[in-house]
């Protein structure tokens, strides 16, 4: 990986150590093999990836031997997710057993989807460790104020509140629908579908379920601070504690806006994910670091480079922009450099999470005009 | 140069900026803070406070403090992000970053100066010479010893401000007067004239509390829509259409804007030629009032070709240049792509490009490019071009039988029809697709400010409605008299 500096800003947080840093690649450069060796086994590989092997110039188990090796893999192209049969990314080695399908999109023709069996569960698991206990108490009941549907991070949600202790209380919410409303220009009917998903969420805030903890989006987590606000109360007022919030509108204008004026001494934790890579956390977001909000995935699962426009074999220096490159390493999923739809600055590896993050997510450029972001 | 957002009096510097940079050089001008749609959400809970703080003076009193801001705003030097600035400064900003002539914004000055100096007659005409004071206090007597009423419909109007055409602001000048505060949305290219203008007004008086200025992504704009009482936007056709039977927005997009030459007077048309070339070419093509089409029954091809020789010759100048007329589109590849367009239309059948005798009309920067006059002509309504409008000096000189002309034009905003026919000139008036109508030969880009422009603006801010007074009797609290109570 490239080193050099690029319009660096000095480090206000705790950089990871040299030694860290070479264990965690150590670490992923074996876990890697690892994962080649259960992907392309014909007693254990999912029928896609095994019959994908059969085009291939190399043969993944014996010519895998790093990381970086995985570059021998042409770009994950996300389009093969589409439509059925889903059953061809289970790998044989999970045969017979119970499996979930998530879907990504889906307002026009058919949508990607990803099927599941446990991974969710260990990255909601592993990423409630990141979780303060002041602010996310153990055994709180939490909100989700999020997507329903066919989602991977509603199911997450009520995982990660059964793990913690806790019960979780849903509401409905359409995001297809959403995206449908603004694709029509039809703005007042998006403002009331909002209006609805918060009367949903307030009524349950409402009922005494004694609810402390909360996942939300950030234009969700406006509207219901406004009406909170307009009734007189606040999110804190009305029991919340601790925020779980995810989603690239979150910047750091945003985030000091939200510490000032919304929250009410809430607090809020940023996270990144998407239903191919599981769950980034973020390290503590302050105002000494301009509300920088900096994310770290969750290595050895799930890697994330900042990859040159260009040449997407090429990570961009430190303090550099570049394009989200993405890639899966679960038992359950193998996802080579998938170049997903955003871009940010390279981050230098932080004490908890000594490998490369990224900060200033926002979509790709050349993709953003025709990026619809709704409520959620 | 730093323009922070301003919270009803209070600057806000926000961590995320738009940096603002010359069209021609890349040189940076200004940095904008950018704020989110919450932000509006959250201050506009106390929009009230707004209205209140105008209220606390009289109405003639704001009425003064305005046309101080005029001359403040149009001679003096304010304090804008931070550092004096004066109208010199100010004018080379905007040209600086919108593309516009220096002598094009010296003209917009000049129109807003007029508007501001001249509030005392446009509210007595606009509001039919309602004393300001009912207004203020929701009710009152008129002078025809009637009891009327006029509820003010939001505290403040928020406003979508566009950065294409430093014209607009006219539009929403007299609204401080009317007792009701501005929240302002500004251009992304052109947030000088809201700040200048803001700038102007606080120094002369106006409270603070009564003034937002929320730069910022769409989603400002769209808090701004979801949460006013009252709010204007500019934008395109799909905007018009968007917002279009919302009581609560008024909406200004294209404005199709057409000549219309009479069969008495058509054979007469070199006598207009002035006026078509100003209608067509004023302020550089750009205004919603410039003229897009020309009608005539006869003579059409006649009547291109000396608009043609007129405006074809005109060139790209540098923007300090007193004589340029020709405004850059600053945004990379906007020009080329709107010529591509216009290219494509040209070749359909029944269309002629008049101009292309005059030289290339597309001509491209090192950062942006210009559109210089295009005038098509078309030898019936129906090729698309005859419908279309640009925001460069463009018109299609179309043939089409007077008889027939009131069906095919579609909405216009300004309607010039230059004809004496007495019975032409009544469909006309009747006509409910032109807004504005000017019967004769004057500019579609002349406007009369003592008249309502796209909807008065008074009956977009106040309802006007039945209110009945009766005394009351202090000891049995019942009604004394019916007062002003008439049956309806």
């Amino acid at each position: 990986m490239t080193t050099e500096t690029a319009a660096e800003k000095p480090a206000v947080f705790e950089l990871a150590d040299e030694q860290s840093i070479a264990r965690s690649r150590e670490q992923l450069d074996a876990h890697t093999v690892e994962m080649m060796a259960w992907h392309f086994h014909p007693s254990t590989g999912s029928p896609f990836w095994l019959e994908y092997a059969e085009g291939l110039p190399f043969d993944p188990i014996k010519d895998v031997r790093c990381f970086d090796d995985l570059k021998k893999f042409p770009p994950f192209e996300d389009e093969w997710l589409r439509g059925g049969p889903v059953t061809r990314w289970i790998p044989k080695g999970f045969a017979g057993q119970p499996a979930y399908v998530f879907e990504t999109g889906g307002t026009t023709g058919t949508p990607k989807s990803r099927v599941n069996l446990r991974d969710f569960r260990t990255d909601y698991e592993e990423f409630s460790a990141t979780l303060p206990e002041e602010h996310f108490p153990k055994g709180a009941n939490w909100l989700m104020l999020g997507p329903s549907g066919p989602r991977r991070l509603r199911l997450s949600i009520e995982h990660l509140a059964q793990f913690r202790g806790g019960i979780c209380f849903c509401i409905d919410l359409d995001p297809r629908w959403v995206i449908k409303l603004i694709q029509k220009g039809w703005m007042e009917h998006l403002e009331a579908y909002k209006q609805h998903c918060i009367d949903q969420a307030i009524t349950i805030l409402e009922a005494g379920h004694d609810i402390r903890c909360m996942f939300t989006t950030p234009k969700l987590l406006e509207s219901l601070a406004l009406a909170l606000e307009k009734k007189g109360t606040t999110i804190h007022e009305v029991g919340i504690t601790g925020i779980f919030s995810g989603g690239t509108e979150f910047t750091p204008q945003w985030t000091r806006f939200a510490v000032e004026e919304l929250l009410d001494g809430a607090y809020m934790t940023p996270t990144y994910g998407n239903t191919l890579m599981g769950l980034a956390a973020s390290r503590p977001v302050v105002p000494e670091d301009g509300y920088t909000i900096a994310y770290y995935s969750p290595q050895p699962r799930a890697v994330i480079e900042l990859v040159d426009f260009d040449d997407t074999n090429s990570v961009v220096p430190y303090g550099g922009t570049g394009r989200v490159k993405l890639t899966t390493l679960t038992k359950e999923t193998f996802v080579p450099g998938f170049l997903e739809r955003d871009e940010g600055e390279r981050e230098r590896p932080y004490v908890k999470y000594p490998w490369d993050g990224v900060s200033g997510v926002r979509p790709f450029h050349k993709l953003a005009t025709a990026t619809t972001v709704g409520v959620y | 140069m730093h323009l922070t957002a301003f919270r009803f009096g209070k600057p806000y510097e926000s961590l995320e900026r738009n940096q603002l940079v010359h069209f021609l050089t890349g040189e940076p001008v200004a940095e904008v803070s950018q704020v989110g749609g919450a932000i509006v959400g959250r201050d506009l809970r106390k929009a009230a406070q707004a209205r209140q703080a105008l209220l606390k003076f009289d109405p003639e009193e704001i009425v003064e403090r305005l046309q101080t801001a005029g001359n403040l705003y149009a001679l003096g030097t304010v304090e804008v992000g931070g550092v004096p600035q004066t109208p010199d400064d100010f004018v080379r900003q905007q040209s600086a970053t919108t593309g516009l002539p220096e002598s094009l914004c010296r003209a917009n000055m000049k129109k807003n100066l007029f508007v501001l100096s001249n509030m005392d007659r446009m509210l007595d005409a606009l509001s039919r010479g309602l004393p300001p004071e009912i207004l203020w206090k929701g009710y009152g007597t008129e002078h025809r010893d009637v009891v009327v009423s006029y509820q003010a419909q939001s505290p403040v109007l928020g406003l979508v401000l566009p950065s294409n055409s430093p014209g607009v602001h006219t539009l929403w000048l007299p609204v401080v007067a009317l007792g009701v505060g501005l929240l302002l949305k500004p251009g992304g290219q052109e947030p000088w004239t809201p700040y200048r203008m803001a700038a102007a007004m606080i120094e002369a008086g106006i409270p603070a509390e009564a003034i937002g200025l929320y730069p910022g992504p769409t989603d400002v704009g769209s808090a701004i829509m979801a949460n006013c009482g009252r709010s204007m936007i500019f934008g395109s056709a799909k905007t018009v259409e968007q917002y279009r039977g919302n009581p609560a927005v008024q909406v200004h997009g294209p404005g199709f804007s057409k000549i219309l030459l009479g069969d008495d007077c058509v054979d007469h048309w070199e006598d207009y030629l002035d006026v078509m070339a100003e209608s067509i070419a004023a302020n550089s093509g750009r205004g919603c009032i410039n003229c897009s089409a020309i009608y005539a029954s006869r003579h059409t091809r006649e009547i291109a070709d000396a608009l043609a020789e007129r405006l074809g010759p005109h060139e790209v100048k540098p923007p300090d240049d007193p004589e340029a007329t020709l405004a850059a589109f600053t945004i990379p590849g906007a020009a080329k792509a709107i010529w591509e367009q216009i290219e494509g239309l040209l070749d359909k059948p029944g269309v002629s490009h008049a101009t292309a005798a005059h030289g290339p009309r597309f001509v491209e920067g090192e950062r942006c490019g210009w559109l210089r006059p295009v005038i098509a002509h078309c030898s019936s309504p129906d090729p698309e071009i005859a419908r279309a409008e640009y925001m460069f000096p463009f018109a299609s000189v179309i043939e089409c039988p007077q008889a027939a002309m009131l069906d095919r034009i579609g909405p216009t905003l300004v309607g010039t029809a230059i004809t004496a026919d007495e019975a032409f000139r009544q469909s006309l008036i009747n006509a409910t697709h032109i807004d504005r109508l000017n019967l004769g030969p004057l500019p579609t880009i002349k406007l009369d400010w003592l008249q309502p422009h796209e909807g008065n603006i008074i009956d977009f801010l106040y309802r006007s409605r039945a209110l009945q007074l009766a005394d009351i009797n202090a000891a049995s609290g019942s009604p004394l008299t019916a007062g002003a109570a008439a049956a309806g």
